[in-house]
């Protein structure tokens, strides 16, 4: 079965510096070189660099390009400025999510979508699938690119120095294309962790350059095991845990980014039916008493019966606590509720709190 | 390379085992700590529990994940070391000095049929 990971450009690097590898997503992934929490504290206090070739990119392009993407996506990219990019989902007409992802703007008949390596197949069967009768043309390009995220407070100074790239301009949320040999490459101030930081998005051969030039000047090189903390502890959600073809944005409490007043998109005559009656559950925070770890899947208690899932759960590295984000029955959800959580054999006190544990730090 | 002490002994999931009297304290072996890395909460059992040889009687948590604690003996738990509670690190620190229980075993034989040190270092080899 191993044998048909897919290798990413960088994967000869993780294996030289003796990474603990481990499948993700159909791809052969590194979780950690040093240690989760030494990584994970590069990050937060100084800059570290993740290998994310094992996402998805797909190209939107024709004279119908903004109208497709606003039909499949919940956020409104309507009179954006281009080289703005957006989060959001895709969603089911039953308004289920197919996929959360980043749509970057190149201008109104060109968008350039990022999404998740476990659902490219997925995804990319039902994007063309909705773009029948949309003047426009949808391309998988994941398997051209490479993608490195460098992330940290000194991440801008580590990508200007290093890389000899003008950042400091981009705003957050925002990218740039630059050319290197011919080819076309793109560098945005995204993230996945809470900290400022870009992502590049390259030819193998400019990602494996980049990769080589942030380690001769000593950046540590992070694997997906504290990619996991950091989103988690900024209240990130992860596709397969937060949100699934069965949870709605909604319920993952994400409405933020579901914009009802747009006319017309795929999923929205469920999701403001929804938005209007109300949910049955919702993912929040909880926070234990003691340091016993809650896990994805474990039992949420209130009076002996179970009201709720953990989701994702951590002893927090950069705060000491353990928390968790878990899908939590109406009426289960409000802020302050007393809760058990069920840890193998024994069961944790605990209580509902904001899904944020530590704040984020971006530069806007 | 992970260390191993000759005068304990040892199972093949892990744990080793120093029997005094009738008296066996149990921990976790320094492969173990290593392989798990930053240890950040051990569930130990409560002083008085009947624990069963090849049974699971806890946990050792690592940041990513859990992992059951197979009991190397049977018996009745008369301590555990709770140190651990608030200091779970000290299993990555030194995974002999810092044991997880101690059983009143009701069964020695079952330690003789334990793995010895040179045995055991073959298992952490492969």
């Amino acid at each position: 079965m191993e044998e048909n990971l897919i290798k990413t450009c960088l994967h000869d690097r993780h294996v030289k510096l003796g990474a603990l590898m481990s499948p993700f997503g159909g791809f052969d992934m590194p979780i950690q070189y040093k240690g989760i929490t030494e990584e994970h504290n590069a990050v937060r206090h100084e800059v570290g660099v993740f290998d994310v070739s094992h996402m998805g990119e797909v190209r939107v392009k024709g004279p119908e390009a903004y109208k497709f993407v606003s039909h499949i996506f919940v956020n409104d990219v309507t009179g954006a400025p281009d080289g703005q990019i957006f989060y959001g989902m895709m969603c089911y007409e039953n308004g289920g999510t197919v996929d959360d992802l980043l749509v970057y703007k190149v201008n109104d008949e060109e968008y350039f979508l990022v999404i998740n390596a476990a659902n490219i197949d997925k995804d990319v069967a039902w994007i063309k699938k909705n773009a029948e009768g949309f003047d426009c043309v949808v391309e998988d390009e994941s398997p051209k690119y490479g993608e490195v995220a460098i992330q940290g407070p000194k991440a801008e100074e580590t990508v200007e120095r290093v890389l000899g790239l003008a950042v400091k301009d981009i705003p957050f949320y925002n990218f740039k294309t630059f050319e290197v040999d011919g080819e076309e490459n793109i560098v945005s101030r995204t993230g996945y962790t809470g900290e400022d930081g870009f992502e590049i998005y390259g030819s193998h051969d400019y990602i494996r350059k980049v990769w080589d030039l942030l380690m001769d000047a000593g950046v540590q090189p992070c694997g997906l095991g504290c990619r996991d903390t950091l989103r988690f502890e900024v209240g990130l959600p992860l596709y397969g845990d937060e949100l699934a073809d069965d949870i709605t944005p909604i319920e993952a409490s994400l409405s933020m980014f579901v914009k009802l007043d747009k006319p017309e998109f795929i999923g929205k005559d469920a999701l403001a039916k929804q938005k209007a009656e109300g949910v049955k559950r919702r993912i929040v925070g909880i926070e234990l008493e003691g340091t016993a770890v809650p896990r994805h899947g474990y039992a949420v208690l209130v009076g002996g019966q179970k009201v709720g899932e953990i989701t994702t759960g951590y002893k927090s590295i950069s705060t000491g606590k353990s928390v968790a984000m878990a899908m939590m029955d109406k009426p289960y959800d409000k802020l302050g509720t007393e809760v058990e959580v069920q840890i193998r054999k024994k069961t944790f006190p605990g209580k509902v709190v904001k899904k944020r544990f530590y704040d984020k730090n971006y530069k806007k | 390379m992970s260390k191993i002490l000759d005068d304990l002994r040892y199972a093949d999931s892990h744990e080793w085992v120093k029997l005094e009297g009738d008296i066996a304290t149990v921990g976790i072996t320094d492969y173990a700590q290593h392989a798990l890395g930053n240890i950040v909460y051990v569930d130990m059992p409560e002083v008085g529990d009947e624990v069963t040889a090849g049974e699971e009687f806890g946990a050792v948590e690592s940041v990513k994940a859990a992992s059951d604690l197979i009991s190397p003996v049977s018996g009745e738990v008369v301590e555990i070391n709770e140190d651990l509670e608030d200091s779970p690190e000290l299993v990555n620190e030194d995974a002999f000095a810092n044991w997880i229980m101690k059983v009143k075993v009701s069964d020695a034989a079952e330690i003789e049929a334990l793995l010895d040190a040179a045995a055991y270092a073959k298992i952490c080899e492969e």
